[in-house]
């Protein structure tokens, strides 16, 4: 544990240090407030009823978000690939699992500072209405469930190269992949379309939006977490024998 | 302190260790040598645990590395060749970092570090971010982190390549400073640090040791004979001819005015070929013994390897 927080902390660290993080939480912040002030501004006059859900319900909103995760994690692992750095992490009395997971709540502990300042938005709405805490907070969880298991997906695609292009590029197709997922299964016979979609996040995420607290999204999202960040594990061990 | 038996690495279908056995007892510092690409940075990366045998074992402080790893990782130093660092990171913090990583208590990581900054004299760049020192500074801050959690045994590897002859004396008796407390593994193709650093070495050519021996017997080993070369007034062949009679005598040579005697590395026909000359009634001038340099040793037995194995 004592291992994990402290490459968690460097990690978290070195992405204050880096242009990337400031450049995706601007664009994150930015983006929001697009999607915020469109609707807000068909909407100006009744914001009582409203919540977060006109922007984290947005597919568009969604996608952005996805890639934006994909282009936080690129550097990772793939970064210290290509530094030789992975030399000193690999040789240190650390299990492969510790690297992962404190390279993983790094980025997850980056992610949450973003979400912070989007907490803003809310505000502005308990300020000038009157909305229901619930779907707001349950929002806030969808979409933090979705950027945490993107993360991971990222973590994964960073951890199978050394370069941070390709790392990006394959941790948003992944993601997207996920994600069209909902769209194949909507043109799938009904059984089938139904399996389909168990696994795509597009069709959790509306649940939390609405304000439903789902736990079938809850594990379905942990599951894609667990299973990505299981991946990069074994990716590094793998490359012990190459 | 570092055992290995039987050692093979295949990348892909090409091998690049070729069952390699070998040890280092503890307080040694063996020179591992060799041409580019014969296998040195592979084995060093095999006892650190980066990579993992095709085949073999390796035992470093007791502690097999297949098996129980991470204790066998805790009682290494390593530097890697390319001296990995975070240059966004300043030369305290990461020390910082990585002597928790290796599990130095957190009330002791601070002393710990500034003592390291003090033994690799980084003092006036202790806060200096990485990404602005200069090669040399890069190294010693390599050294720095490989030596922080006070390891037993300390894989090297080309500790001085890149940096310039002042730095690199410093490096070199740093490394023997360090060696006197632990056991040291240093690689290099830099053949005069090895007579200046090692007590023994370690020669490897295509993933194969070609020679292992403390360094003052490997010349002996080349030749599988000593050498004296002898200067004398005299007629040349007589002197020649007498030298010839001694028993044991195998070979005799006249260059560049000197004689060259060789003879089994078991015997010491000295004071015998002292006794021919004198009293053949020739004036003996001088008589020295001739070490082979460490540059013949290493180029007859990586180049005869070579032709070996056209050969076959």
């Amino acid at each position: 544990m004592r291992h994990i927080l402290t490459i968690g902390g460097r990690e978290f660290r070195s992405y204050l240090a880096s242009p990337i993080a400031y450049v995706v939480t601007a664009f994150f912040v930015v983006g929001t407030w697009f999607f915020f002030l469109q609707y807000d501004a068909t909407l100006a006059v009744t914001l009582t009823q409203t919540s977060m859900g006109g922007v984290f319900g947005n597919m568009f909103y969604d996608l952005i978000i996805i890639l934006l995760m994909a282009v936080l994690t690129m550097r990772a692992i793939a970064e210290e690939r290509k530094m030789g750095t992975i030399e000193l992490l690999l040789t240190s009395p650390v299990r492969d699992s510790e690297v992962v997971i404190g390279k993983y709540l790094g980025a997850v502990g980056v992610m949450a500072v973003m979400l912070a300042f989007t907490v803003y938005f809310p505000i502005m709405l308990v300020v000038y209405g009157d909305p229901d805490p619930g779907p707001i907070f349950s929002a806030y969880l969808g979409l933090f469930l979705l950027c945490s298991s993107a993360l991971a997906v990222g973590i994964f695609a960073s951890a199978l190269t050394s370069n941070q292009v390709f790392a990006a590029v394959v941790g948003g197709g992944i993601m997207l992949a996920l994600w069209f997922l909902g769209s194949v299964a909507a043109q799938l016979p009904t059984a089938a379309g139904t399996v389909v979609a168990y696994f795509s996040p597009s069709g959790y995420l509306p649940q939390f939006v609405r304000g439903v607290i789902d736990t079938r999204g809850i594990v379905y999202f942990l599951t894609v977490t667990v299973l990505f960040l299981f991946l990069a594990v074994r990716s590094l061990e793998n490359s012990r024998w190459s | 302190m570092i055992e290995v038996k039987g050692l093979t690495k295949y990348y892909g279908k090409r091998v690049a260790v070729d069952n390699i056995s070998f040890q280092v007892g503890k307080g040694e510092i063996v020179g591992f040598l060799g041409p580019n690409a014969a296998g040195k940075t592979t084995t060093m990366r095999i006892l650190t645990g980066y990579l993992l045998p095709t085949r073999g074992a390796v035992t470093v402080a007791g502690h097999d590395m297949l098996s129980h790893s991470l204790e066998a990782r805790r009682s290494i130093g390593y530097l890697p060749e390319a001296v990995p660092l975070y240059t966004d990171m300043t030369v305290r913090g990461y020390l910082d970092f990585l002597a928790r990583l290796r599990g130095v208590a957190g009330e002791r990581v601070k002393a710990r570090v500034d003592e390291v900054i003090e033994t690799c004299h980084l003092q006036e760049y202790a806060d200096t971010y990485i990404g602005r020192l200069s090669r040399g500074y890069r190294q010693r801050v390599g050294m720095g982190q490989a030596i922080v959690h006070e390891p037993e045994v300390l894989i090297l590897d080309e500790p001085t390549i890149g940096i310039d002859p002042i730095q690199v004396a410093a490096t070199r008796q740093l490394i023997k400073d360090l060696g006197k407390e632990r056991t040291v593994l240093v690689s290099t193709h830099v053949l005069p640090e090895v007579s200046v650093i090692c007590e023994r070495v370690i020669i490897i050519n295509r993933g194969k040791i070609v020679a292992e021996d403390r360094i003052e017997n490997l010349s002996a080993i080349v030749s599988g004979s000593k050498r004296v070369r002898l200067e004398a007034q005299g007629p040349v062949k007589k002197i020649a001819e007498r030298l010839h009679q001694i028993k044991g005598v195998t070979r005799v040579a006249y260059e560049e005015e000197r004689f060259i005697i060789e003879y089994p590395s078991g015997l010491d026909l000295r004071s015998k070929i002292t006794e021919a000359v004198v009293q053949g009634g020739f004036t003996l001038l001088s008589l020295e013994t001739v070490e082979l340099s460490l540059e013949d040793v290493f180029l007859k037995l990586t180049v005869d390897e070579e032709g070996a194995e056209e050969s076959e």
